[in-house]
């Protein structure tokens, strides 16, 4: 008999900290940033209890390049950091997707103006990454788990897109083991030993199949099938929604993230005053929920969308909703003095009123 | 065919009567494909054949991973019957630490040029360095970015003409060449520092005793090894083939001056 694992109150980095682990990290390497510093203060602290490393690495550049390491051995790796280090993290982002080497990676950002860097990506090439977006530490703790499947499974980094208020808030929460199933044999990860045996292995952004004859390899071949597996991976992993309301609903919000918790606080209060709104949250932001969305906009007058920055996901709500109706943007960049991206304008009567104008 | 005096003397004026033989293959036992691109003349097929049979003579060849930077001996990572993983240019050294970190019981070894490994990863190799690191990292120096076509890098000496350096590297404009190996030599993680070169026998043979030694150094657990190797650029230098281990010795070699500089085991 198993008995539930206890509900503890846990800092979200915490929290984020021990779901990795649970889901079987054991590589860890990190630069201080905040809010990142707080998972890789955790990390350090408790992947030696369970014989795993945790790097501090001398910079974001040799923190993804030290789990890119790890990782190609078949270790289940992770590295992040927050918006800014993951610029410097792009590069070797690209190359990790070209060499098909499982990773994840976190963005615990400050507001969301690295939406496009998450999902488009700063680096070079032909790759893409599941971008996953919880909206708060229990979906978190799901969601981390999840990233370590599918980055295994697709052998291609996954970020997890977190947030100040999401590495910050603290809340009870029940740490366990999410069983996805059997992962793929990692037969492609190197351990040293097929030296010698004439079929060494190789794992490289350039190919994965060693010249064995005069004949050379085809580089164009390498990136033809990379760019097959990327669409493979898209169109293979449902994408993660939340809906609320949207059945009958004149106006539907779009949002993610923490803001998202905001906004269905602020639908929930308009439908109790009888006013038809609902909302969509994608939880994927890679792949997009572009079908929810669209389905959701069916049939209503309006699609508003808050984001806490200068308008980036819309341009992926514009793309579902391909005209149905017009798609308003009610968000915008919002910070408190601090710096540290904490959205004054976060507050259930000042979404109520935005989207109360969007309603007419 | 005709002998005279102990000597076969073919005569060219009709086709040969039995095509040429190879008596031996000397190629080296983790070289998948005997044949590569670089350059005729180039120090680079040298220095990875001394690396590979260091390997082999330690016989460490089941548990090994070289790490590759981005150069021209890049070409030799989907050839060589090692497993190798390709890193971007500089972070050798980040990913061997994250290989070796993850499984304690491989020899893992990096490859970089001194354009990878000091213009654009200094940083990298110098804390792995501090870190004592149990990796050994090898850096092919030849003063050039070879695979770009033979521009100016942080090692070039001065008065060395290169694509950038038209009239020769001035100080003024292009600042002091840096010695890696004498940097991290200062460094305490640093178990063993050695420079070597292949410009001649002796000092290809000088230049695997190294090799080896970093490698056993790495085996026993001493720390960080390092070898950097001289290695020609006849085609980066812009000067004749049989020119070129005279022009290392004479530029490159009197700045970077070859030797140990440090072995943890002679303290
Ligand atoms: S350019 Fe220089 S380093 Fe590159 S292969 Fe030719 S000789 Fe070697």
């Amino acid at each position: 008999m198993t008995t539930a694992p206890a509900r503890q109150l846990l800092e979200g980095s915490e929290a984020i900290a021990d779901a990795m682990i649970a889901a079987g990290c054991r590589f860890f390497a990190g630069y201080p940033m905040t809010p990142f510093t707080e998972v890789l203060e955790y990390m350090a602290a408790k992947l030696p209890e369970v014989d795993g490393v945790c790097m501090n690495a001398e910079s974001e550049l040799e923190a993804i390049g030290m789990a890119w390491g790890a990782a190609a051995t078949g270790t289940l790796a992770a590295t992040g950091s927050t918006g800014q280090g993951l610029s410097l993290m792009q590069e070797s982002l690209a190359e990790i997707s070209l060499a098909r080497v499982p990773l994840v990676v976190l963005n615990m950002a400050r507001a969301q103006g690295d939406y496009f860097q998450a999902t488009r990506g700063g680096g070079h090439g032909d790759y893409r990454h599941l971008v996953l977006a919880p909206m708060d530490v229990a979906e978190a703790v799901e969601l981390v788990q999840l990233a370590f499947h599918l980055s295994s499974q697709w052998r291609n980094p996954v970020l997890v897109f977190g947030d100040y208020y999401l590495a910050h808030t603290t809340q009870s929460v029940a740490v366990e083991a999410i069983h996805f199933g059997p992962p793929p044999a990692a037969d492609w990860a190197l351990d040293g030993s097929t030296g010698g045996s004439g079929n060494a292995r190789l794992v490289s952004p350039l190919g994965t199949g060693k010249q064995r004859d005069a004949a050379g390899y085809d580089l164009a071949q390498h990136y033809l099938a990379c760019a097959q597996g990327t669409t493979e991976m898209l169109e293979g992993v449902t994408p993660l929604v939340d809906t609320g309301f949207v059945d009958d609903a004149d106006v539907v919000v779009v949002a993610f993230g923490t803001p998202a918790r905001y906004v269905r606080a602020a639908v929930r209060s308009l439908r109790d005053d009888g006013a038809k709104v609902g909302w969509v949250r994608p939880i994927s932001l890679v792949p997009f929920p572009a079908e929810a969305v669209a389905a959701a906009a069916e049939g209503a007058r309006a699609v508003a969308v808050y984001e806490n920055n200068q308008g980036q996901m819309i341009d992926d709500v514009r793309l579902a909703v391909l005209g149905r109706c017009p798609v308003h943007f009610i968000g915008g960049l919002s910070l408190d003095s601090s710096g540290f991206g904490i959205a004054p304008d976060l507050d259930v009567a000042t979404l109520r009123a935005r989207i109360e104008e969007v309603l007419g | 065919m005709e002998r005279r005096e102990g000597h076969v003397v073919v005569p060219t004026s009709v086709p040969p009567s039995e095509p040429a033989r190879l008596v031996d293959d000397f190629t080296p036992l983790l070289l998948d494909v005997g044949e590569h691109q670089l350059c005729p003349g180039c120090g680079e097929p040298v220095a990875m054949r001394s690396a590979l049979e260091a390997i082999a003579e330690l016989d460490v060849i089941q548990r090994t991973i070289a790490v590759f930077g981005i150069g021209c001996y890049t070409a030799f990572s989907n050839n060589l019957d090692v497993e190798v993983l390709q890193a971007l240019h500089g972070r050798a050294p980040s990913l061997a630490t994250g290989a070796k970190r993850a499984k304690p019981n491989t020899v893992v070894f990096t490859v970089q040029g001194d354009g990878d490994m000091v213009n654009e990863g200094l940083q990298e190799v110098l804390h792995a360095a501090a870190r004592g690191e149990r990796i050994t990292c090898i850096m092919l120096n030849n003063g050039v970015f070879g695979e770009t076509g033979g521009h100016m890098t942080a090692t070039t000496v001065l008065g060395q003409r290169t694509k950038n350096t038209l009239d020769g590297r001035e100080a003024e404009a292009h600042g002091y060449p840096i010695m890696l190996s004498n940097l991290i030599a200062q460094l305490e993680g640093a178990a063993y520092v050695a420079r070597g070169a292949v410009n001649n026998a002796g000092n290809v043979a000088r230049t695997k005793r190294m090799l080896l030694r970093a490698f056993e150094s790495q085996l026993a657990g001493e720390g960080f090894s390092f070898v950097e190797i001289l290695t020609m650029c006849p085609t980066g230098w812009f000067i004749e083939t049989q020119e070129s281990p005279g022009y290392l010795a004479e530029h490159l070699g009197s700045v970077h001056t070859v030797g140990v500089l440090k072995d943890v085991a002679l303290r």
